[in-house]
Formats: C-alpha cells, sequence, structure tokens
C-alpha cells in the first residue's frame, strides 16, 4: 500500500468533497465533520458516481412513532436508487456482508511532517505550515 | 465491492465495433420552464396557464408529491450545470445520458403540467398539443435519436382524436400515449375511437405509470408512504391490462400494440395466469373473448424493463424474464429520474448476447418500426 497526498485540508469544506484520481482509480474523499473518508467513486449496485451522494444522517426507530437520528452526516445515500452506506467502512447498512463502496485509509498530517517522510507527492506542492489529506491504496 | 454481485459482461468491456447499441424507450424530458410552450401554446391558455394552472383531482393545493426520494424525482447528477430541471438540456443529456449509453433511439416520455391529469379537457388538450409540438421542436429536430410521442387525454375523446389526426399528418410520432389514471379503466368502450384510430395508422399505445386522477393509486385506498405509493405502480399497470384484455380490446383491433412503460415486469406472469385460469372457469361471462387471455398478452403486449427486479438469487430474474418472455420486454432506463436502470449493469444474471439483443434493441425496433 502507497500512500498519496490528494489535498490540503482546507480544500474540502466540511460536508464537501473532492474526487481523486490515484493510481488509476476514481476516488472520492468525504469531509465530515473534521474527519475524513475516502471511498471508490461508484456505486456497487449500478455504478453511481458517489461525488453526487447525499451525506445524511442514520435514521432509526425502534418502534412506530419513534423516530431517532444519530451519525449526523456519516452515512451516503446514493445518487440514483437512495441506498445507504457507512461512509466509515463502506458497507451498505441493508446488506453490510454483501454490498460495500471499497473504501481506503485516510490519514491527516502536518506539512512539516510529510517533508520529513518519505510520502511526499512529487505532484503535489507541500508547505510546511498546511495539514494534508492522505489516502493509502 | 462490485465482484459481491452476479452482473452480466460489461457492454464496455467490448470493443466499440461490436458494442450493442441500444434503443432505451423512456426518457424523461422537461421544460425548462412554462415559457418553453409560449410558442406553442395560444394565448387564451398561456393567460389560463398564469391564472389558473393546473384543475386536478387531488384534493389540497401543493399536494403535488415531488420530493419523491429526490427533488424533481430525478438523480441527484443529472441537474444540468446551466440551471433548470433534469432533463431539461439537450446538451447534457447527449453528454451524460446518450453518448455514452450508446443510445440508438431513445422515446421521449413527457410528464411536465401532469399533462394527463387535467380536468379542464380543453385546457389539457392545448397542453398536449403545445407539448407535442415542442417535443419536436426542442427535441427531435435538434437530436434524430429522440423520437416523438403524440400525448392526448383519452377523457376527452373527441380532442384526443383531432390532435391524433394532427400529429399523425406531421408524421414523425411513434407512439400515442394515453394515461393508465384516467376516468375509467383503459377497456371501457367509451376510448376504443381511440384505438380504431392507433390500428388504423400502425401506432403502438405508450401507457406510462403515473398521473393524478381521483382514485387511490391502490385498490386499498390511499398510501402513506411513497415507498407504499411506488408498489402500486405495477398494480395499476396490472388493472389495466386485465381491463384491456377482458374487456375485448385486442379481439376487437388485432393489429393494436401496447407497449406498458415504467410499470416493471415482475408482475406478469402471475397476472397472466390467473387471468388464464378465471377464463377456463367463467368462460360464458366474457364469450367475447374467443382466445385464452395469456394469448392476447403476448401478441399485443410489450413491457419496458425499468424498474428492474432484484431478487436476492440471480437465477430467479432470469426465470422471470423467461416467464414473461425474452420477446415482450423492451429496455428503458428511465433517465433522468432517481430510479434510473444503467443498461451495463441494470440486468444481474446472465443473457446470451442474442438475448441482450432483442432487449436493448431489436424488440424496441420491431414494435417502434425503426
Amino acid at each position: 500500500m502507497a500512500r498519496h497526498i490528494v489535498a490540503s485540508t482546507s480544500e474540502i469544506p466540511r460536508g464537501g468533497n473532492k474526487v481523486v484520481d490515484v493510481a488509476g482509480r476514481d476516488i472520492v474523499v468525504f469531509h465530515v465533520n473534521g474527519e475524513f473518508f475516502a471511498l471508490l467513486n461508484r456505486c456497487p449496485h449500478e455504478g453511481a458516481p458517489l461525488e453526487k451522494a447525499a451525506c445524511v444522517a442514520r435514521l432509526t426507530s425502534p418502534e412506530p412513532g419513534i423516530y431517532q437520528r444519530s451519525r449526523v452526516g456519516e452515512m451516503l445515500r446514493c445518487p440514483w436508487h437512495g441506498w445507504e452506506f457507512d461512509m466509515r467502512n463502506g458497507q451498505s447498512w441493508f446488506d453490510p456482508k454483501r454490498v460495500k463502496i471499497r473504501s481506503y485509509p485516510v490519514a491527516v498530517e502536518r506539512g512539516e511532517e510529510l517533508q520529513k517522510g518519505p510520502y511526499v507527492a512529487e505532484t503535489f506542492p507541500v508547505h510546511v505550515e498546511d495539514s494534508y489529506v492522505i489516502v493509502e491504496v | 465491492m462490485s465482484e459481491v454481485i452476479d452482473r452480466p459482461l460489461r457492454e464496455d468491456d467490448k470493443p466499440a465495433a461490436t458494442r450493442l447499441r441500444i434503443v432505451d424507450c423512456d426518457v424523461h424530458p422537461s421544460l425548462r420552464s412554462t415559457d418553453d410552450l409560449s410558442e406553442f401554446l395560444p394565448k387564451r391558455w398561456q393567460q389560463h396557464l398564469k391564472e389558473y394552472g393546473s384543475h386536478l383531482r387531488t384534493p389540497y393545493l401543493f399536494t403535488t408529491p415531488y420530493p419523491r426520494s429526490s427533488p424533481l424525482i430525478a438523480r441527484r447528477d443529472a441537474w444540468p450545470p446551466t440551471g433548470g430541471p433534469p432533463g431539461s438540456d439537450l446538451a447534457f443529456m447527449q453528454k451524460q445520458h446518450l453518448d455514452p449509453l450508446d443510445v440508438e433511439f431513445g422515446i421521449l416520455q413527457v410528464l411536465d403540467l401532469f399533462i394527463f391529469s387535467q380536468q379542464n379537457l380543453e385546457f389539457g388538450a392545448a397542453i398536449q398539443r403545445a407539448i407535442n409540438d415542442w417535443q419536436l421542436a426542442f427535441w427531435s429536430h435538434r437530436d434524430p435519436r429522440l423520437k416523438a410521442s403524440i400525448l392526448v387525454g383519452q377523457d376527452g375523446v373527441d380532442l384526443a382524436i383531432a390532435e391524433i389526426e394532427r400529429c399523425a399528418k406531421i408524421g414523425e410520432y411513434v407512439q400515442i400515449n394515453v394515461s393508465p389514471r384516467a376516468n375509467e379503466p383503459l377497456g371501457r368502450r367509451r376510448y376504443w375511437p381511440i384505438y380504431e384510430r392507433a390500428q388504423e395508422l400502425g401506432l403502438p399505445l405508450g401507457i406510462h405509470v403515473g398521473g393524478y386522477g381521483g382514485h387511490a393509486p391502490t385498490g386499498g385506498g390511499w398510501p402513506s408512504y411513497y415507498v407504499e405509493e411506488h408498489q402500486s405502480n405495477a398494480h395499476t399497470i396490472a388493472a389495466q391490462l386485465a381491463s384491456l384484455v377482458i374487456e375485448g380490446v385486442p379481439e376487437r383491433f388485432p393489429k393494436l400494440k401496447f407497449v406498458f412503460i415504467e410499470g416493471g415486469f415482475g408482475w406478469i406472469p402471475s397476472a397472466v395466469w390467473r387471468m388464464d385460469q378465471h377464463f377456463e372457469r367463467f368462460r360464458s361471462e366474457v364469450p367475447h373473448l374467443k382466445r385464452k387471455p395469456s394469448e392476447y398478452v403476448r401478441e399485443h403486449f410489450w413491457f419496458t424493463t425499468q424498474p428492474i427486479d432484484e431478487p436476492d438469487e440471480a437465477r430467479h430474474l432470469r426465470s422471470l424474464i423467461e416467464w414473461v418472455g425474452i420477446d415482450r420486454l423492451l429496455f428503458s432506463s428511465d433517465y433522468p429520474h432517481w430510479d434510473f436502470d444503467d443498461p451495463r449493469f441494470a440486468f444481474k444474471t446472465p443473457l446470451t448476447d442474442a438475448e441482450r439483443k432483442k432487449i436493448f434493441s431489436t424488440n424496441a425496433r420491431a414494435v417502434y418500426k425503426f
């Protein structure tokens, strides 16, 4: 697995995303409440582009008439058929064992650390004062 | 990810020269705004549209059903970058849908302005006429892949016939569209003059789900949820299939073809089995039927594939397709709506090349005479 610098943290606003090409893969990086998640930019059902997905909350109901909203912004709702996926691991909510989006480890690191380490992407200018999103593929 | 689902060979895995070009029998263009119609709608009706708008049989203002799953029931990625609603920008439709999916022909299905549900029949007819002209001017003439339908409201039979005559003279339309949610079931005799004219002209009748008639969309009343209501598309179409067959429309009009659009096809085997069973038992109630209902269905009716059923086991979909008949199915995407089916991935069961060719192209070409 290689580490790829894909964005500066300021580049992806909260609730937003950025599509990146990493080693020939179309990957979408989401920013949710200060955390970043990287997923293959393709719904496993019929191939919809997940960059257009809605970032929604998990809505559950222990019994009719009682509704609980949790994990705001962490569920991905496919832009076509509305299939829901957990952004943290790509698992589908309805069939987590069989259907999932491929997800990739993400790290956020300071520019000064990256300049010292072996992982600086040649094509991405790194400034020591910034923080960067790193996807492992 | 994708390996977890059994799926057919991707079309784009094949060399371009052997790639199957598809006929998409359900593409929804939209008005960018009602101003699009101003050159086609007489001033008298423009004024009416502005002052009174739609008069439907739904009970309250703003009970129109958007958003249903998503704004304008559309794919979230189908909003044109130039603005306007999904389906309103030809260049974007070409770029997002027609070109990449290699659509050889796309059949337009217009739903704007509750076109089939207007209670003011003259206003309805004026809008239908305007939209019939708009389909040619804004779509077919700008992209010859896109084929227009003659939209008519069958509750105003005389107005419908006049519009069919007008459009037939123009000669560019591939079918006549009527509503599955009119005042009475489709098989009733009051609508037969439309069928008679369609048969004479050799045009299929397209029946796309939807509309807001005064009847509840299910036989059991008004549903509480969209998920619940979405099921009713299939019930409604099944009821209309039974009405047309049992009332004797195909018996009376032996050359007439019907295409049911967006009702899916999973319900067909059971509907046909039951009709045949009852026909054997109660033949004397319907002596005008000379043959088993299933025979009329197999000769007169076609069904578009979307929304495709997705059973847990691919072989069940395969059996279903065989029960309905490979020859009866016409591919449709429903672009740009949320439950769009992608022709490369929607059929999660293996089909032979010959079968794919029929469902994705030649069946539709035969029905619509491309």
